[in-house]
């Protein structure tokens, strides 16, 4: 599967322009703190962005396991299937 | 790997500001003689960035109170309170805290830092929920990632957020506890709470106030915001600290949620510490007294306030959004802060430099705190300090002429 094509991957990437003001290039491997030099501050706000698109709840408590974008991508969409 | 490489980033900013500056990070005085005066490399310094709004820390009855505890019962109590006892100060100072706040508990915390740190992470746990202002000092961060509560951020004071998250989480099961400030530490902004209260209300949710920041300083008795706002009913917790307006160190929680007193034997940040030393239990005494007896402080305080905050709008710089005693400049980068603060101190003017990601938007400012004890001569002699160095900085252009009627 093309992962940069993973609908939740883009998603992520908007968000992160959103937040960031820059176009970023991500794929499911990028690491976000290293590859798009993104703080916990940072993170926290793209989080805030993909909360209200997707409409739903994403604890920042869960963000101790996300290291990647394609790990968020992953957290939001269990947390999607669950709702 | 070394052990500290990975803060390798964060040193390389920091040598990267030492390199071109003072250090910001650990300014020295060699003394400071009133609450609004140190020396620093032997000038005579205005203190502008010390949290000192009522200026109780040279306040003599303070003063004269805390030297008697300290012969009385010695400078420390060399242990927590759960192992080691409680002084009668701890006890009186609870007690005082209740009368003032009209609460049926309270209990006192070493520092505010770990009054936040013990609350957030013992109120809650286990599938209840923590939803923070996006903006929330440190202190409320560090305690709700100590406790087991999912953690939710709403946009800063913004209530229809709130009531967006909370939506959210309504089917979810567990309690929902809002964690707000008072006045907002770093641009001194102040919390919509009539809005969040209605809010907080409507959903079915605990509300704690953090009036680290607003106590002594805003409500008719120095209670805070709520007490400004009148809606001290609907905040099920209220924090503070006695380090800001009390002139001391240490940090309190008061609340009328029944059973608190377990508290005492579940909150880890409260057990396993040592107490406040009698010194300083003393003179958060009298200085709470003092607090509630002489609105003439806040009254003063409102004024330094007002002249500082107008005078630096009207010279042109980006202030917060509301005059209170913290009055933030926004910096365009953080090269001409880190110059400007420096040139301020260099002039004989202390105030704070706060850099991101502890800002917020991002923004470099230069943050002062008014305290009741400056007088209007201080503040005008900082206000002509700061035109002259930002026009010689080029932070600020040339004035504008007068316009011509």
């Amino acid at each position: 599967m093309d992962l940069i094509s993973d609908p939740t991957v883009s998603q992520v990437a908007r968000a992160a322009e959103t937040v960031l003001g820059r176009a970023v290039h991500v794929t499911a491997a990028t690491d976000i703190s290293r590859d798009l030099a993104v703080d916990s501050l940072a993170l926290m706000n793209i989080v805030m962005e993909l909360e209200d698109h997707f409409d739903i709840s994403i604890p920042i408590d869960r963000l101790s396991e996300v290291q990647t974008v394609g790990d968020l991508s992953s957290l939001i969409d269990t947390i999607r299937n669950k709702a | 790997m070394a052990l500290l490489d990975r803060h390798a980033a964060q040193r390389d900013a920091y040598e990267a500001i030492r390199n071109s500056s003072a250090d910001p990070f650990s300014v020295r005085f060699d003394s400071v003689i009133s609450p609004t005066e140190g020396v620093i490399e032997g000038r005579r310094t205005i203190l502008l960035g010390t949290n000192n709004y009522l200026g109780l820390t040279f306040d003599p009855d303070c003063i004269e109170d805390s030297v008697r505890a300290v012969r009385e019962r010695g400078t420390g109590t060399t242990g927590s309170r759960i192992a080691n006892g409680s002084y009668d100060g701890h006890v009186a100072l609870e007690a005082a805290l209740k009368d003032y706040y009209g609460r049926e508990h309270a209990m006192v915390f070493t520092t505010g830092y770990q009054a936040n740190l013990g609350l957030l992470s013992t109120l809650v746990g286990r599938d209840d929920h923590l939803i923070l202002d996006a903006d929330s000092h440190a202190s409320i961060y560090d305690g709700a990632r100590m406790g087991h509560a999912e953690v939710t951020r709403f946009r800063h004071n913004d209530p229809e957020d709130l009531y967006k998250r909370l939506r959210r989480l309504k089917d979810t099961p567990g309690e929902k506890l809002v964690v707000v400030e008072g006045i907002y530490s770093m641009l001194g902004d102040v919390a919509p709470l009539k809005e969040i209260v209605a809010v907080k209300k409507e959903m079915g949710a605990y509300l704690l106030v953090d009036e680290a920041h607003s106590m002594g300083v805003l409500g008719e008795t120095g209670r805070g915001l709520a007490q400004e706002v009148g809606v001290e009913d609907d905040v099920d917790i209220v924090v503070g600290t006695f380090s800001k307006s009390l002139g001391s160190v240490g940090g309190f929680v008061v609340s009328d949620l029944p059973n608190f007193e377990v508290m005492r034997v579940v909150c880890r940040p409260y057990m396993f510490t040592a107490s406040l030393p009698p010194a300083v239990v003393a003179s958060t005494l009298t200085a709470l007294r003092k607090v509630k007896d002489t609105p003439a402080l806040r009254h003063k305080l409102h004024a330094n306030a007002r002249h500082l905050y107008d005078g630096l709008s009207n010279l042109g710089f980006q202030t917060g959004p509301n005059c209170s005693p913290i009055v933030a400049v926004a910096m365009p980068d953080q090269v001409s802060a880190v110059m400007m603060w420096n040139a301020l101190l260099q002039n004989g003017v202390y105030l704070n430099l706060a850099l991101p990601p502890a800002t917020p938007d991002s923004r470099p400012l230069l943050r002062s705190s008014v305290s009741a004890a400056h007088s209007p001569e201080q503040i005008a002699e900082v206000l002509a300090t700061v035109e002259r160095v930002a026009r010689e900085l080029g932070v600020l252009s040339e004035p504008k002429r007068a316009a011509i009627a």
